[in-house]
């Protein structure tokens, strides 16, 4: 589903490539945890898998699609297969819960009537039934995640990309996110999380590739986040 | 591609900035407003020309002695001279006009004033009158065939009369062109800043539609829309002012000279034929500005 093979990228204001000779491959309906310490290359690493960049040498494979070769006008094309969360969540704060989770389907031109069937059903999924009419503001940090990863999602995309989704939220709802991310994993969408959080990678036991100075310095199966870091 | 969203972006992108907008609209339609006033000049300019060149002759003054012997041109010097300007393909035609013709015309011209009493046939030459074929390089041609030739006493171009009058309409089109170009560049740095703001106010939006896939077009259409509708809204303003003024002042200012024929009178047609290509050229000018905008400046 993912591939990587020797990719390079060097930006010019550095003389390290922030990714250094990466190969990775992920398959269809892995969950994959990618660790490392804060300019390891993990944000590097998802901007190329989104093409908001092009590594310096090597290629990549996201759902068939050579994405550094892929011309400007189908990058759109590869974005409606991958789902993406963050951080910071990313709502659009003048917009309503169901309002934001549409949004994501009207601008590529999804249908009205589909559109007003899949909302409440995503919604449901991420335990926001009856929440379609509130703001943002009025949500907690955690419901307001759950909102970004039904955005993310509403589309069933192959691959959900999630950038530190866990970053700003409190352990036990921290824990609530991963179960949801682990329910949306078994609907068979490989799921991608860069993140820092020790305790979750030591408990969910899933596939752990870290990054340290652009390479890659341990991927196992059943990992856990390393002792002593 | 769904209208209802483009159409929901535009209006909340027109609303959002509505002091710019407003701005936007003004300036807009001051500038086509001048481009529009520009045209009319330029085609009552063709009008008046048009209506002059029919009439305009250069005359040929001929010498008193040739003038007092020869009453049909029939001698040697005018009929030489009759044939060196016909043989001209410049020429359109040439007729001769013999002292007392001229002094007939004089009388009729001056009818009741006092010179029309102290003239004498004598006194006024008799003139070869030279319509011209070509109404450009025609004069000078004829000025120079004509200059050092004998029975030659000067050569008068009337539109030389009427120059003053096609200088002053010239002056009024430079001028509005003038203004209008610089409130043009003034109208597209508003538009690409507008533009600008309104893509920086919707990064957000503009940050999850790139994320979640959305076309090029749609991230980028309702920034153009919204160019476009203020430049269409900034020609239809314009086109009423342009209305409003042909009414309000141009018609008096310009009612005395049009009834005598001296120019023609705008009409009301051609005051909505100009207005009629405001639209468009300000739907292009915004939109491509829009674009370029885009292109260059914002992400999107």
């Amino acid at each position: 589903m993912i591939r990587l093979e020797r990719v390079t990228k060097m930006y010019k204001t550095s003389t390290r490539p922030a990714l250094d000779r990466v190969s990775v491959s992920i398959d269809k309906g892995e969950f994959v945890f990618l660790i490392g310490p804060s300019g390891s290359g993990k944000s590097t690493f998802l901007r190329l898998l989104l093409r908001e960049d092009v590594p310096t040498r090597g290629s990549i494979f996201v759902a068939d699609l050579d994405v550094a070769k892929l011309p400007r006008r189908r990058v759109p094309r590869l974005r409606q297969r991958i789902g993406c969360v963050f951080q910071d969540f990313r709502l659009l704060p003048n917009k309503t819960v169901g309002a934001n989770v549409a949004f994501a389907l009207e601008v590529i031109g999804k249908s009205g009537p589909t559109i007003r069937k899949v909302v409440p059903e995503v919604l449901q999924l991420v335990g926001l039934e009856g929440k379609a009419d509130r703001m943002p503001h009025e949500l907690s940090g955690g419901e307001q995640q759950r909102v970004a990863i039904a955005r993310a999602f509403v589309n069933r995309p192959l691959v959900l990309l999630a950038d530190e989704p866990t970053g700003n939220l409190d352990p036990d709802i921290s824990q609530d996110i991963m179960l949801l991310l682990e329910r949306i994993n078994r609907t068979g969408t490989t799921v991608l999380m860069a993140t820092h959080d020790h305790s979750i990678v030591d408990s969910m036991r899933r596939r752990v590739v870290e990054l340290d100075l652009g390479q890659v310095v341990r991927d196992e199966s059943r990992g856990v986040y390393g002792v002593g870091r | 591609m769904r209208s209802d969203f483009v159409t929901r972006e535009v209006l909340t992108g027109l609303r959002r900035n509505v002091t710019m907008t407003v701005a936007m609209v003004l300036t807009t339609a001051i500038s086509l407003g001048l481009v529009g006033t520009g045209l009319l000049a330029v085609r009552t300019i063709d009008a008046t020309e048009s209506i002059y060149s029919d009439r305009l002759e250069v005359q040929v003054a001929l010498t008193q002695d040739v003038s007092a012997a020869d009453h049909d041109c029939t001698q040697p010097i005018c009929t030489g001279l009759k044939a060196t300007l016909e043989n001209s393909p410049l020429v359109a035609s040439v007729r001769f006009e013999s002292q007392q013709q001229a002094y007939e015309r004089f009388q009729e011209l001056f009818a009741g004033q006092s010179i029309a009493e102290i003239a004498r046939p004598q006194s006024l030459p008799a003139t070869l009158r030279v319509k011209l074929a070509d109404q450009n390089a025609g004069a000078e041609a004829v000025r120079q065939a004509m200059a050092d030739q004998v029975g030659v006493r000067t050569v008068i171009d009337q539109r030389d009369v009427v120059g003053k009058l096609f200088d002053f309409l010239a002056g009024v089109r430079n001028v509005t062109f003038t203004l209008a170009l610089v409130q043009a560049v003034a109208a597209l740095l508003l538009i690409s800043n507008t533009v600008q703001v309104s893509a920086y106010t919707r990064r957000a939006e503009v940050g999850v539609m790139r994320l979640v896939g959305a076309t090029r077009w749609y991230t980028q259409l309702p920034f153009l829309i919204e160019a476009v509708v203020t430049g269409v809204v900034g020609a239809v303003l314009a086109s009423i002012g342009l209305i409003s003024a042909k009414f309000l002042f141009i018609d008096d200012l310009l009612a005395g000279i049009a009834q005598n024929g001296v120019i023609p009178p705008i009409g009301l047609l051609d005051v909505v034929q100009t207005s009629f290509y405001l639209l468009p050229i300000g739907a292009l000018i915004a939109g491509i500005t829009g674009y370029v905008t885009l292109r260059l400046y914002v992400k999107v």
